[in-house]
């Protein structure tokens, strides 16, 4: 009998993966996004066996081929010291990648338990709190805070880290203030309270995980942007440093020898439009899938 | 001493006022009555009578403005702390209007109807607790097929059954059924209302039901109340409701119901034909609610709030056509 | 000639897991100055047979394989965007059910009432007077005893009650239509006593204006006082037509015979039986007669066709296999 139910649950969980993909896979422009994604992750996991010159990431000075132009030996050129710029940009998915993940992974749960609590319990004074000390948060200019807390603490990758996440929590804290409290006076959340259940299951039970959907679309179209800060910060030289391969650095040099040497600007750059345009396509796509299977 | 107690629920000039920003809303203002243990209550009234304030205030979701709830003659709503003790919460059950918002969307109806037995350990482990489930879902004729469904994959009237399976897992004495069925199809109704009439004998319990549908309360109810505004305009047992009612507003309810045989016209009230808007609640008129479309109306009516009268054993009308002081005032 | 007849018109949804097969050849007709009503419950097509006579239903995922639709002789599922816009201006109009969701909030009642007017009354070269315009929007509002039009037609919709919006919106639909009046449960979200006073205004200006209307519902008490004919709906086909205090009283077909005895009577009798199962699922609905398996006179044949409609006297038509 018990076996039964497993099997039920299991039917039911792969109905909805399937429902899910068939929404998503709709829009090719969001498969396309899905697809890039891996091929970075891939990459970035991979970066010493896929690239051309894995010692171009650290050491591989060589002068002799310094200042190449795009050719069959290095297609995207090498920089001023002979790195292959390809390679240096396959190793740079790492550090945007890393940036991405630990941003969001100390944003999200600092934001979404904010703005639980806060929604909840709306026109308290928890609320006016909470809420006054999120709008401090958010008032303060992602870059300029970077750039204090670097001043103070000594410039990478760590550090841009938690700077960027010092002003990026409150983002979420919002989406999840605003999904609370239109929940919060919804039947089920007040049947719960008169069935007796206590505030740490009705905040985590019963609210959070109707707001995981647009958690997660939000989040996903928020790693492109994140990255693209961690690059700002990298091109003013607040975040990766020498001689870990950047894509923001690598566009910081390289716009130095514009316009002649061209290629050490226009692959970085242009990888880093591709990393962000990847994750937007991705995060429409992941909206259209849950917004169309809320639909029924 | 034992107290033997009849009454399991007592409202006692209950007030419930809400502050917003066009004015004081006096959604329910000065409400008492009484329910003995096995009667079914019906609450009737249109928007803004308060009948769901009341509902909610008795549940504790709001916190009464003045007045007193009492069950089973204790004071259960702990004003001081806003807390109501789970030992009440054990006893007392609600079901909501809407089916579709009564159930939350992410979870099977097994975690739903578990919840109540985690929160009032009424079970011992996951396998008593399934088979509970199974049982409370027997008890209102759904099969086992529905333990792993979602909410969106269900109709109105299935998800109306799960919410009244869920109040009924806490084993509760009082259930309070606000408008369960006014979203559904009458021939869903039926079988919902003949459900809950079942459920009231076998488990012997107590309904406050509060609708907008005369024709329905007169088939459920033994006890019948009309709110206007935040007050009780009338109140009597079912038979003496339907067969006399005076109170202005209830002849107007009643001669609104649309029916569909002769013989039930012919019981409707003849020459008041429904008239005027019901006012805002920010807005209430001044004496009685009523008086700016009663047919009826004295002079007395603008000036002061009428007192409620007993005209009959049980029958009670809050109407000045009924104060001995006012009969002789001309109008 | 009727001035709407619908001929077996079938409407499918395209979706994820299938084809929702909603209508199931629907027939029915409506003469000039006839007050037809459809009775039916959630779900069983109602809303989507008047939304495909105006064409608003959304097409794709909505897919209509066979049947028409003959307004005045042509056929609206063929006629040019031109002739449809022409037809939705001067000739047909619907009440939505909610006239809170039928009225734009950000514009006031004046603007709203002012554009539909304006194009209900152009004349050949598409001109009008603002003067003019404005008299009918005043006339408008007062024939629906609205109090102090001026001042409403300055409101905002969140500013007036649920009866006076549905109010408004009949006006809209009146000052446009000449031919054909569209009700989809118009009173359903209005309170007992407000649902009254606007059935009985319904009623009055119908009578004034002699328009044809089509009033959808799935309480029965609103169609006896305001319809003489009557349609039941079940999962997408007709299963009886009949005049409306005949078939009240004496419901031929099972359906409407369980749904009748459900509606709880003022007498007192008890609460129906309501009737066993469920609506189909359009996914997979039965074959043969939808109704056969919530049926207790379900024969062998009721599994296998569709029933007609059986004539049982000259307007009274039964879709039952008992009938034959």
């Amino acid at each position: 009998m018990v076996n039964n139910e497993r099997e039920n649950i299991k039917k039911k969980k792969l109905e909805d993966v399937r429902r899910l993909w068939y929404n998503f896979s709709r829009n090719p422009l969001s498969v396309f996004g899905l697809i890039m994604i891996l091929l970075i992750v891939i990459i970035a996991i991979f970066a010493p066996l896929i690239s051309p010159y894995p010692e171009s990431a650290r050491k591989g000075v060589n002068f002799s081929e310094a200042s190449l132009a795009p050719s069959w030996k290095y297609w995207c050129g090498t920089d001023v010291i002979g790195r292959d710029i390809l390679s240096r940009i396959f190793f740079g998915f790492r550090s945007s990648l890393i940036l991405g993940l630990i941003i969001m992974s100390i944003s999200l749960p600092i934001g979404v338990v904010v703005g639980l609590i806060a929604g909840y319990y709306r026109h308290t004074w928890v609320d006016t709190v909470l809420t006054r000390t999120t709008d401090i948060f958010m008032a303060l200019p992602p870059l300029i805070m970077a750039m204090a807390v670097c001043s103070v603490l000594a410039p990478g990758i760590i550090s841009a880290t938690f700077a960027i996440s010092l002003a990026w929590w409150t983002i979420y804290c919002r989406l999840t203030y605003s999904i609370t409290t239109s929940l919060k006076n919804e039947f089920f959340v007040l049947s719960a309270e008169v069935i007796g259940a206590s505030k740490l299951h009705i905040l985590f039970k019963e609210i959070l995980p109707n707001c995981l959907g647009p958690l997660l679309t939000k989040a996903t179209l928020d790693m492109g942007w994140v990255i693209l800060l961690g690059s700002s910060l990298s091109f003013i030289g607040l975040g990766a440093q020498p001689p870990t391969p950047d894509l923001g650095s690598m566009v910081a040099e390289g716009s130095k020898y514009l316009p002649d040497q061209w290629w050490m600007f226009v692959f970085p750059a242009l990888f880093i439009m591709i990393i962000v345009l990847s994750f937007n396509l991705l995060g429409d796509g992941i909206r259209d899938a849950l917004g169309s299977s809320e639909k029924g | 001493m034992i107290k033997l107690q009849k009454k399991i629920l007592t409202v006692k000039n209950l007030k419930k006022y809400f502050t917003t920003q066009q004015g004081v809303v006096k959604a329910v203002d000065g409400v008492s009555f009484s329910m003995n243990i096995g009667d079914i209550l019906g609450l009737v009234g249109e928007s803004g009578s308060g009948k769901s304030t009341i509902a909610y205030t008795i549940m504790g979701i709001y916190t009464p403005t003045e007045g007193e709830i009492l069950y089973k003659g204790d004071s259960y709503l702990n004003k001081g702390k806003r807390k109501i003790s789970l030992k009440f919460k054990k006893e007392m059950q609600i079901v909501f209007q809407d089916p579709g918002s009564s159930l939350n969307p992410s979870q099977t109806i097994k975690e739903i109807l578990e919840l109540p037995l985690k929160v009032h350990n009424i079970t011992k482990n996951k396998r008593e607790r399934l088979k509970k489930v199974k049982e409370i879902l027997e008890m209102v004729q759904l099969s086992q097929d529905y333990l792993y469904k979602y909410p969106n994959m269900i109709g109105g009237g299935e998800k109306q059954m799960i919410s009244i399976a869920r109040a009924l897992a806490v084993n509760p004495s009082f259930i309070l059924l606000d408008e369960p069925t006014s979203a559904l199809d009458v021939s869903i109704q039926s079988k919902i209302i003949r459900m809950l009439m079942n459920l009231k004998k076998k488990l012997n319990l107590s309904y406050l039901f509060i609708t907008h549908d005369l024709s329905l309360m007169r088939n459920v109810a033994n006890y019948v109340a009309i709110m206007y505004l935040g007050k009780i305009c009338e109140i009597a047992a079912t038979e003496e409701f339907y067969n006399h009612s005076f109170h202005p507003y209830t002849q107007m309810l009643l001669s609104s119901i649309p029916v569909l045989s002769e013989e039930e016209e012919r019981l409707k009230p003849k020459k008041i034909i429904s008239q005027g808007e019901i006012p805002s609640p920010v807005n209430i008129p001044t004496g009685c609610g009523f008086h700016t479309r009663c047919s009826k109306k004295m002079d007395i009516c603008e000036q002061e709030v009428p007192e409620m009268i007993e005209v009959g054993k049980g029958h009670f009308v809050c109407c000045h056509l009924f104060n001995q002081k006012f009969i002789n005032i001309k109008t | 000639m009727p001035l709407l007849e619908v001929k077996n018109l079938h409407v499918y949804f395209k979706v994820f897991e299938g084809k929702l097969k909603v209508l199931n050849g629907v027939d029915f007709y409506v003469k000039t100055g006839e007050r037809v009503g459809f009775m039916g419950e959630m779900g069983c097509g109602k809303t989507t047979l008047m939304k495909s006579i105006l064409k608003i239903l959304p097409m794709p995922p909505a897919v209509i394989p066979e049947g028409e639709i003959l307004f005045k002789g042509k056929d609206v599922l063929k006629i040019d965007k031109s002739q449809l816009l022409k037809l939705r201006e001067k000739e047909i109009s619907m009440i939505f059910q909610d006239p809170t969701a039928a009225l734009n909030p950000v514009f006031t009642v004046g603007t709203q009432l002012y554009d539909v007017i304006k194009y209900a009354n152009l004349d050949k070269n598409r001109k009008i007077k603002k003067e003019y315009i404005k008299n009918l929007l005043v006339k408008a509002l007062e024939n629906v005893y609205l109090p102090d039009p001026e001042r409403i037609i300055q409101n905002y919709p969140f500013q007036l009650s649920g009866g006076m919006r549905q109010r408004i919106c009949i006006a809209m639909s009146l000052a446009s239509s000449n031919s054909l009046l569209l009700a989809d449960e118009p009173d359903t979200s209005l309170d007992a006593t407000i649902k009254d006073q606007i059935l009985r205004l319904i009623d009055e200006l119908i009578e004034k204006v002699g328009n044809t209307i089509i009033l959808v519902s799935h309480a029965l008490g609103t169609l006896k006082n305001i319809t003489n004919r009557v349609y039941v709906m079940y999962a997408g086909s007709i299963v009886e037509v009949g005049p409306t205090k005949e078939l009240f009283n004496k419901p031929l077909h099972p359906y409407s015979q369980g749904l009748i005895r459900s509606v709880p009577k003022l007498t007192g009798y008890g609460i129906g039986e309501g009737i066993e199962g469920n609506i189909p699922n359009y996914l997979s609905p039965p074959v043969g007669c939808r109704f056969h398996p919530r049926c207790k006179h379900v024969m062998s044949i009721c599994k296998e066709r569709k029933p007609p409609l059986f004539k049982i006297n000259i307007d009274h038509k039964v879709a039952c296999f008992l009938y034959q």
